[in-house]
């Protein structure tokens, strides 16, 4: 490692952060970018499952929090992409490759959304899972990433409330609405419990190490676990886990979740993976007027 | 496309502050999408939209001729203080 490169890593690791204009390893630039646009694939592949239940929303109040919550999402992709492109790579080809699949986008948008019980799933505990990720981002050495995660955590909190809501709605409802959550939930767990990631220690993590996260994969699950089991238990709700439990020290045991699936659905084997990239590339083209006409402005 | 920077301000009174940029490829389209990111909540009282090429950003900063007596380390009071106290034969001030 050259003198220039031993510096700037000594910068981020004592807090520091970079802006734009500074210098920037390769490494750091390369694993950030892909990072980042990881991210940013995530959020605008993330509307897809929920817009599905726009139209069969229950009620007008739901179908009009659900659209503002996927403009919300939108909106952080175009934040996300906006950092992209100014690590130096052009919105254009990160549109391209996320369809070729050369880019990922998170496990938990890969699977169906089946019943009404999964929306309230997705927005109340998948949310609370990526807002764990997202807060541990607002440290990021890199600074226009972290002011704009400022919005974005502050945008998932209102969806993480009317997640909460729904559930609550459903599971103070009939015992149909309640089977209808658990039965969802019993979908969502391994998703869930894969999501932040396999248990790399911290130190050998180089997204850790150039502190563009600023925490290991698994204290972001314990972090979940830790916050959000109490809560699915006091709604009546079973973790469908025989082997979850808290220890005297206050780590979550858990059954080891399935790290060979995690693979192949973030490398486009998913579930639902070719039918929301068809999508995506349907409306790509579909919508390819709109992006002509503002730029003939 | 042009990329504009956005500097929001929360209330009224407060300094701006980075938020983000957005590309549009003109100001009309800026003052559009930058309401949409950056105020659709009333988060913001007031946006500045800055074309990028428009800023003229400083970074380095020369001391050839040592400027440090404008700074509060430029001072070296207390080896001074030190030395003044011994020869009146004095001890530190009690903090009042």
């Amino acid at each position: 490692m050259d003198k220039r490169t031993q510096e700037f890593l000594e910068h981020v690791q004592a807090g520091g952060q970079v802006e734009a204009t500074d210098w920037l390893p390769d490494e750091y630039r390369q694993r950030l970018l892909k990072f980042v646009e990881m991210h940013a694939n995530s959020e605008l592949m993330g509307v897809l499952p929920e817009r599905e239940w726009i139209l069969r929303a229950p009620t007008l109040q739901r179908k009009l929090a659900l659209t503002a919550k996927v403009q919300d999402e939108v909106g952080h992709a175009q934040l996300l992409y906006r950092i992209a492109e100014d690590l130096g790579k052009p919105r254009e080809q990160m549109f391209a490759d996320l369809l070729s699949g050369k880019s990922k986008f998170h496990n938990v948008f890969h699977y169906p959304t089946r019943t009404w019980g999964d929306v309230g799933v997705i927005a109340w505990l998948v949310d609370a899972a990526a807002i764990i990720s997202q807060k541990a981002l607002l440290k990021c050495s890199y600074a226009p990433y972290a002011r704009i995660m400022k919005k974005i955590c502050w945008e998932e909190s209102f969806h993480i409330l009317h997640g909460r809501d729904v559930i609550l709605a459903l599971m103070t409802g009939t015992d149909e609405q309640r089977e209808l959550v658990q039965e969802a939930l019993d979908r969502w767990w391994s998703p869930l419990m894969q999501f932040h990631g396999n248990p790399i220690p911290r130190d050998e993590d180089p997204m850790w190490l150039w502190r563009i996260k600023s925490q290991g994969n698994e204290e972001a699950r314990q972090q979940f676990l830790d916050g959000y089991v109490p809560q699915i238990v006091e709604l009546g709700l079973t973790v469908p886990d025989g082997k979850l439990r808290r220890r005297d020290d206050g780590v979550w045991e858990y059954t080891e979740p399935d790290w060979e699936e995690l693979r192949s659905v973030v490398t486009g084997h998913g579930p639902q993976t070719a039918e929301r990239l068809a999508l995506r590339a349907r409306y790509l083209e579909q919508e390819s007027w709109v992006r002509e006409s503002v730029l003939a402005a | 496309m042009p990329v504009f920077e956005v500097f929001r301000q929360e209330r009224k009174g407060q300094p701006f502050t980075h938020a983000g940029s957005v590309v549009a490829p003109d100001a009309v389209f800026a003052d559009a999408w930058a309401r949409e990111q950056y105020g659709r909540r009333g988060e913001s009282s007031a946006l500045w939209l800055v074309p990028r090429d428009s800023v003229h950003e400083v970074t380095d900063w020369a001391d050839e001729f040592d400027l440090k007596y404008r700074r509060v380390d430029g001072y070296s009071i207390k080896e001074r203080l030190r030395i003044a106290r011994e020869r009146a034969g004095t001890t530190a001030a009690e903090p009042r």
